[in-house]
């Protein structure tokens, strides 16, 4: 326990150290060299005309369905990590458990397949 | 408590640590300045230009000129923008590509923090990355930059996906999360040759999750400028560019350890193991970091239907059969690997 | 004392970052400060050696989950002043809620001050000489196989209703149809004519 917080104290000095540098560089640079904003530099690029609108707007739904697909995905890759290393202590049972539901999720793949979630437009 | 014990108990051991952390991040900086020259020369030669050739004898000093350059402009703030959070994505992006360091090892112990859960530290900070990305595009306000975002988002988070499960394939042959571990069980042969299919899609996903060229679209410079750093300038643009330069080495870093055996010499034999195990992990870092290069002199950039056809449809199904077949495989021969300690 | 410190540090984070998400009025800043509980809620999990969990924690929450919020309330377009003229009606529900969760929280507490040997109610499981994510890998596919195949199938319908609810077909979109493209012959599509001297196509 006390031996594997030791480990990760070096990760929590490096994280203070890294912020510190980043935030330095920036405000270093904001201060030592010269700011003239004026209304024409910090308007929003745009190929030589005002901008229409307001850029947040509506998206395509095609944006939303890959986040949530790429939800689904990553806990299955959570769900095999304890099994990859384990494999070899929960034998063939643990393999089949898994291989059972990998098939499970495969379904759900080769629906989506056919639905054409995955086509991009 | 009495200040001697104080200062052997915490003061001690902290300025080592530190001592550390700033040499790994130093040289690391110094890589990333020069991978930038390294990058024109070997495209400027591939090409056959001369490449950047004025600062400095060979214009070796062109890095440190480009660096002063940005350090001495303008910082511009967008009048629409959400200042903090404009001023906040670049510097976690640089942020989060020194972190990833800690946990990478160079020679047999010699590493930051030797973490149970390396791979998956890793992992973790490479899935962080995608929020420095939306994060510039919302908060400049900017048509480009957003839609920029959007791309690069939607690209990394599609080619994590494969990601893990080629990570998955080398662990089953390894047993432990530890990246130590990992380097030590390849010993005999390294992963990149029984793994060979992963070994490339690993690759490839790691052009596309550090946006390198064939799938530079998120700045896809002849319709959306620069992507989603379009309205950065100065030392916010200079921390995007050294904090994706930087993760180019992290992932080179990852591809040497988990399919290159790290810090292994090739061979255990008399003229390979007199060279120590730091430089050959910086040769294989360079040698992976030149196939960035090259691939990007080489290969016109995809278009986006293709990119998402290539993530979703050939490299997901891919690489999850072979997280199979190698179980399939470890399990059939009984050779799955079974670590004393994790 | 050092993990005192972190201890405290994070904490009051998650706490604060909490209380932000609540009170942003932005909604992007509220998904941000959500990420940065999660973050701390991560740091909170390394402190009592749940290292696997913790960085589950980021991946899954931070890397995934907290994704799509930032998407969602970055781009639909949603009257967020509208959504916010709700607040005092759903106050009573909700400060009710919170009470709930008050007690409960008390009552946890409680019993833990009653036992004499509060250690079967902790968080860490003493595991010797293997690390967390082995201990779990041992017994979740095994034992609690079950459970294992339910979240197979929880996870299946959440990728059908995923689709079902969010594709919608595009009229008018164009795709590329790789299969098509291979299958075209030159038979199918090119015609040799044989012109005719003086006469023309």
């Amino acid at each position: 326990m006390e031996q594997l917080l030791k480990e990760y104290l070096p990760i929590l000095i490096f994280l203070c150290i890294a912020v510190a540098m980043a935030v330095g560089m920036v405000i270093a640079s904001f201060v030592i060299a010269s700011q003239k904003p004026d209304s024409e530099k910090v308007s929003p690029y745009e190929c030589g005309f005002e901008a229409f609108d307001d850029s947040r707007g509506q998206f395509d739904v095609r944006f939303y369905l890959v986040a949530i697909l790429f939800i689904i995905f990553d806990l299955e890759v959570a769900f095999l990590f304890p099994w990859a290393i384990s494999l070899g202590a929960i034998g063939m049972f643990g393999f089949w458990s898994m291989i059972c539901f990998l098939g499970i999720l495969t379904i759900g793949f080769v629906y989506e397949w056919r639905k054409g979630a995955l086509e991009w437009e | 408590m009495e200040f001697s014990e104080f200062l052997d108990t915490y003061l001690v051991p902290t300025a080592i640590t530190v001592a550390q952390i700033f040499a790994i991040i130093v040289p690391l900086l110094v890589a990333v300045a020069y991978l930038t020259y390294f990058e024109r020369k070997v495209i400027a030669s591939m090409q056959l230009r001369k490449g950047p050739n004025v600062v400095g004898p060979f214009g070796l000093l062109q890095p440190l000129a480009d660096g002063a350059k940005l350090f001495i402009k303008e910082t511009i703030l967008p009048s629409g923008a959400n200042k903090i959070l404009f001023a906040m994505a670049p510097m976690l992006t640089f942020i989060l590509s020194l972190i990833a360091w800690a946990v990478i090892p160079f020679d047999a112990g010699m590493v930051l923090a030797d973490i149970n859960v390396g791979i998956l530290y890793l992992f973790a900070i490479s899935s962080l990355g995608v929020y420095g990305v939306i994060m510039a595009g919302w908060a400049s306000n900017s048509k480009y930059a957003f839609l920029g975002a959007l791309r690069s988002a939607a690209q990394m988070v599609s080619y994590e996906v494969s990601i893990g499960f080629v990570i998955i394939t080398v662990l089953l042959c390894v047993g432990s999360l530890n990246l130590s571990a990992i380097v030590e069980a390849q010993k005999t042969i390294w992963f990149a040759i029984p793994l060979l299919p992963m070994f490339i899609i690993f690759f490839v996903s790691a052009l596309a999750e550090t946006n390198r060229a064939p799938f530079d679209l998120p700045e896809g410079e002849s319709e959306l400028v620069a992507g989603y750093f379009v309205e950065y300038s100065s030392m916010t643009f200079a921390l995007f560019f050294l904090g994706e330069y930087a993760n180019m080495i992290l992932m080179s870093g990852m591809t040497a350890v988990l399919f290159l055996g790290g810090w292994l010499p090739p061979m255990d034999i008399a003229p390979f193991n007199w060279i120590p195990g730091p430089i050959w992990f910086f040769i294989k870092i360079s040698l992976v970091l030149f196939c960035f290069l090259w691939v990007r002199a080489t290969f016109p950039r995809y278009r986006y239907d293709q990119l998402m056809r290539l993530g979703w449809k050939v490299f997901l199904p891919l690489s999850l059969a072979w997280v199979v077949i190698t179980a399939g495989v470890l399990v059939a021969f009984d050779i799955v690997p079974t670590p004393l300690s994790g | 004392m050092v993990q005192a410190i972190a201890f405290y540090a994070f904490a009051f984070v998650t706490i604060a970052a909490g209380v932000m998400v609540v009170s942003s009025r932005n909604p992007v800043h509220s998904v941000l400060y959500l990420i940065l509980a999660f973050f701390n809620a991560a740091g909170l999990f390394v402190l009592i050696g749940a290292e696997f969990i913790a960085m589950i924690l980021v991946v899954v929450y931070v890397g995934a989950v907290a994704v799509l919020f930032l998407f969602v309330v970055m781009m639909l377009d949603i009257n967020f002043v509208e959504l916010r003229q709700g607040f005092m009606q759903y106050l009573p529900i909700g400060a009710l809620l919170g009470l709930i969760l008050l007690v409960e929280l008390f009552f946890v507490i409680g019993i833990w001050s009653f036992l004499e040997d509060g250690s079967m109610l902790t968080a860490v499981i003493p595991v010797q000489n293997i690390t967390n994510t082995h201990a779990l890998g041992n017994v979740l596919y095994t034992k609690y196989v079950y459970l294992f195949q339910a979240a197979g199938l929880i996870l299946l319908i959440a990728m059908i209703g995923a689709i079902v609810l969010t594709l919608r077909s595009r009229p008018g979109a164009r795709k590329q149809k790789i299969a098509d493209q291979l299958s075209r012959r030159s038979e199918d599509i090119l015609d040799v004519v044989k012109v005719k001297e003086g006469e023309g196509v």
